[in-house]
């Protein structure tokens, strides 16, 4: 039996590609699309140019329309950044960046998308504010919680209880599953050995991951091995990354409405070997999420130095796990190739 | 990320004053101008005077003093800008150019500084 949970693609996994001039947006679509992830998620300014400050042209937003309907996709999420340190040295008052929420609502119902994602930085107060126009315009805001942040910070606590007291559904949330890293992700590894990281110290810092040692006992017990530079940056990834639960998104599923398929490598035999999908795909189900995920492969800025990324391969191994996990019958493969 | 693709290769050319070359953004989006804080290029080991970049997409061009305050433009995803170094001009031949971008993020605790550093041929 398939699930009610749909598979989508955050273009963003194909900005290695994408920013060279590699693929297209129709590349990107229609490469979506035969994997059978038919929901689309985009970041606004990344693939329009002139978002927000000159504004997209309408002949791309009708291309835009005219893709999804020719591949049968679904708009999904229009990812807005809200730039509050516009103005050197002080930060965009309260009303303008309301209104700067209001101008990416509008943008999105343009688009057609259901959901426009907020940084997880962004003040309750400003989503709030904005929220009745959200509600006209059949948009809901999602905050992405993301690593560091996750659902028991009182960063986050502070916006369900927000989103809560002003009553509106047009505020939600929208996870990130590199939240849940469970294990010390391959790439970053092997990435801070090419970086000249002692193999002792990336072997310590791994196993450390995997037995949960607070972050800062790490970066001592590195700094006393001797590592410098990249020795401690690789420790400090600790800081900012935990392997939190994924059933802690159960107490949220009524404002869960988009979820970010985070993924840093995925390998020839479809595994993530740091976030668990498994897991992930279960708490899903048993929350009654009906909604997409949308793969997210930020491996790229990891294996760039050392070989040009594959996002198109790395995307359809995602697409084949989630498939599998999802119970769909049909192995996603692609069937156009991407012209060099 | 894209740090090793933000000098295009073989864009290195004469212009009237100095010369100039292709850069991108190293980043997964675009930034409005105003959020650029300094683009700092060397060339064999000289860094040239800030006073004497220029940055120019879609035929317009600004110093990096005007870019502090532009709020209408911006320097899209991958968009190749012109960077021009008026500096009296490069010899003919391969030269070491380093381009250093500084820009302001708003949800990042840090403002980062990211560079390349590419030879570039300039054509007799």
């Amino acid at each position: 039996m398939s699930s009610a949970i749909k598979r989508g693609v955050s273009l963003y996994s194909y900005q290695n590609e994408t920013f060279q001039g590699k693929m297209s947006l129709e590349d990107c679509i229609r490469t979506s699309a035969e994997l059978g992830a038919r929901g689309i998620e985009i970041i606004g300014e990344q693939t329009f140019w002139g978002w927000p400050e000159y504004g997209a042209a309408d002949a791309d937003v009708d291309n835009w329309h005219r893709l999804i309907a020719q591949y049968d996709c679904v708009p999904v999420s229009h990812d807005f950044m809200l730039d509050y340190k516009r103005y050197k040295g002080r930060e965009m008052p309260f009303e303008e960046q309301v209104a700067s929420v209001r101008n990416d609502i509008d943008f999105g119902a343009r688009l057609g998308m259901k959901y426009i994602r907020a940084l997880v930085s962004i003040a309750p107060e400003v989503l709030v504010a904005a929220a009745p126009h959200a509600e006209e315009r059949g948009i809901k805001i999602l905050i992405e919680v993301h690593a560091p942040l996750h659902f028991d910070h009182p960063w986050i606590i502070r916006h369900a209880e927000a989103f809560e007291k002003s009553g509106s559904d047009a505020l939600g949330f929208l996870p990130d599953m590199g939240m849940f890293l469970f294990a010390f992700p391959p790439v970053w590894k092997e990435r801070f050995l090419r970086l000249g990281v002692p193999q002792a110290i990336a072997d310590y810092v791994v196993k450390a991951y995997e037995d949960r040692v607070l972050s800062e006992y790490v970066i001592l017990n590195v700094q006393q091995m001797g590592g410098t530079g990249p020795a401690i940056a690789m420790a400090e990834t600790l800081r900012h990354n935990a392997a939190f639960e994924p059933k802690r998104m159960l107490d949220h599923m009524s404002r869960i409405h988009n979820i970010h398929g985070k993924f840093y490598q995925m390998t020839e035999d479809y595994v993530e070997p740091s976030i668990p999908y498994d897991e992930i795909v279960k708490v899903l189900q048993q929350g009654g999420f009906q909604g997409y995920i949308c793969s997210e492969y930020e491996g790229n800025r990891w294996i760039e130095d050392a070989e040009e990324p594959n996002s198109v391969e790395q995307v359809r191994r995602q697409q084949v796990m989630l498939a599998r996990l999802l119970g769909e019958t049909e192995v996603p493969s692609l069937k156009t190739p991407i012209a060099a | 990320m894209m740090d090793n693709k933000m000098i295009v290769e073989g864009s290195l050319q004469s212009v009237e004053g100095g010369f100039s070359f292709l850069g991108r953004l190293p980043y997964y989006r675009g930034l409005g101008l105003s959020m650029i804080e300094d683009i700092q290029v060397t060339v064999d080991g000289t860094v040239q005077p800030r006073e004497a970049v220029r940055f120019a997409v879609r035929g317009r061009t600004y110093t990096l003093d005007e870019m502090e305050t532009v709020y209408d433009n911006r320097w899209n995803f991958g968009e190749k800008a012109t960077i021009i170094v008026l500096n009296g001009g490069l010899t003919p031949g391969a030269h070491a150019i380093t381009f250093a971008v500084r820009y302001r993020v708003s949800y990042l605790p840090f403002v980062p500084t990211t560079k390349d550093t590419k030879e570039l041929a300039l054509a007799a």
